[in-house]
């Protein structure tokens, strides 16, 4: 009997494209939004780091802002947040929900 | 050359785990492999055994991993990136491949404390050049809690639910690390994502040693620990400085700290923000906390006592 390769079938156990999971949104998940106070910012990049969803904008070594189409609002950012002066640069609020 | 474990300089490089994943909201594990991709240099292939992080990188017909991954069955990730580890060497001692790769592991406590234990140990007793990363949130997470050989003494699980009949997890932690070492592998090491240039600083020096290489790191989940989506970094952090979590590593058999709190907290600290500890501080259980701390004083003593103080400050 012939072997029957596996992606002949409607499984495909092969995925070909790397990291296309981004096509999936997670931003829905979030009930919870992180807002950036630039002022209080030393750039220290700690949320970018410990962010589990790569959700903050970094560029060049300067936080932007965050990507609200994965953020999931989980505020680990916002509580490993020194900021400037015991001001934190990054505080979690209520999303408005359209 | 290895990157440079600045952030800026790390933020600048691409991110090989891509968003879109299904991870909790918060999750360690997600920040975990996160911090491990980002010290690689070289082109890595990885495998992962059914598990929180397979199940939500991979599902249906997309998949966060922008390396090449495979999933394999609970029981035998160890077994199967040995596989490839060999077919490599194969290829490149005839000269079809001449890159160098690198092999890492990404189970959880389920695949390599319990389930995947029997393949972990032949593929370390072989030397296949692979680095096995154990992401350690203390029980079968995926399927909703249930207790396993990770799960720490005293917590509620699904399946050790503490109520009149037990108060948790009557057993102990299996010590997967001193296991791991026991198979006289060239490193082995324990790290934590609150510390992270500790972690990363390890998984440099894994990847510079051939031969097989274990690090079990610990992967904060608020949903089976019963506390808040906020504080992955921070019971990370605490479990550190209460030495449940010590940072070390075992380079060539010789033990040595990585990290010594600037003041060793109770348990308790670590213990009280989690739910799946809550009955513990009734007064009828508080045995199984001083049992904890006990047992916590001792190991970390004998290993102070065995010359294994920290070797430098690691920033915070
Ligand atoms: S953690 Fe706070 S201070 Fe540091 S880079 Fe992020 S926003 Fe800025
Ligand atoms: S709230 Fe969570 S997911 Fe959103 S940017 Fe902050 S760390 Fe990332």
């Amino acid at each position: 009997m012939k072997t029957k390769l596996i992606n002949q079938s409607n499984c495909r156990p092969v995925i070909t494209e790397p990291g296309n999971s981004a096509l999936l949104k997670t931003g829905t998940w979030r009930t919870l939004e992180p807002v950036l106070n630039k002022e209080h910012c030393i750039n220290c990049l700690l949320c970018w780091l410990y962010c589990p969803d790569m959700s903050v904008i970094v560029r060049d070594g300067k936080v932007e802002g965050f990507d609200m189409d994965y953020c999931k609002g989980c505020g680990i950012c916002a509580l490993e947040c020194h900021g400037k002066k015991g001001e934190k640069a990054i505080l979690m609020r209520k999303e408005e929900k359209e | 050359m290895t990157t440079s474990l600045k952030l800026k300089d790390l933020s600048k490089k691409e991110m090989l785990l891509a968003p879109g994943h299904r991870m909790c909201q918060g999750c360690g594990a997600a920040i975990v492999v996160k911090m491990v991709l980002l010290a690689i240099d070289k082109p890595v292939v990885a495998c992962s055994p059914t598990g929180c992080l397979e199940v939500t990188t991979c599902i249906s017909d997309y998949t966060a991993w922008k390396i090449p991954w495979i999933h394999s069955a609970f029981e035998n990730a160890a077994a199967t990136m040995a596989g490839v580890e060999t077919m490599y060497r194969a290829l490149k001692k005839r000269g079809k491949i001449s890159q160098d790769i690198s092999f890492v592991v990404f189970a959880g406590d389920g695949g390599t404390y319990d389930i995947g234990l029997q393949s972990l140990s032949g593929a370390m007793e072989r030397g296949h050049d692979m680095l096995y990363i154990c992401y350690d949130n203390g029980a079968y997470m995926n399927t909703g809690t249930q207790r396993s050989g990770a799960t720490p003494f005293g917590a509620s699980t699904t399946t050790s639910p503490a109520g009149s009949s037990v108060p948790g997890k009557m057993q102990h932690r299996k010590d997967i690390t001193r296991i791991m070492a026991a198979h006289n592998i060239p490193y082995v090491a324990q790290a934590s994502p609150s510390h992270h240039l500790d972690l990363m600083r390890k998984i440099q020096k894994a990847m510079s040693i051939s031969g097989p290489k274990f690090i079990n790191i610990l992967s904060p989940c608020h949903r089976g620990w019963r506390s808040k989506s906020d504080d992955a970094i921070a019971l990370s952090r605490l479990a550190v400085n209460t030495c449940y979590w010590p940072l070390f590593e075992m380079d060539n058999g010789k033990t040595q700290l990585t990290h010594t709190p600037k003041e060793k907290l109770p348990l308790k600290d670590f213990l009280r923000p989690q739910g799946r500890f809550a009955h513990l501080f009734r007064p009828e259980n508080e045995w199984i906390i001083e049992q904890s701390q006990t047992q916590i004083d001792a190991d970390w003593n004998a290993m102070i006592g065995a010359g294994a103080g920290a070797s430098g400050v690691i920033e915070e």
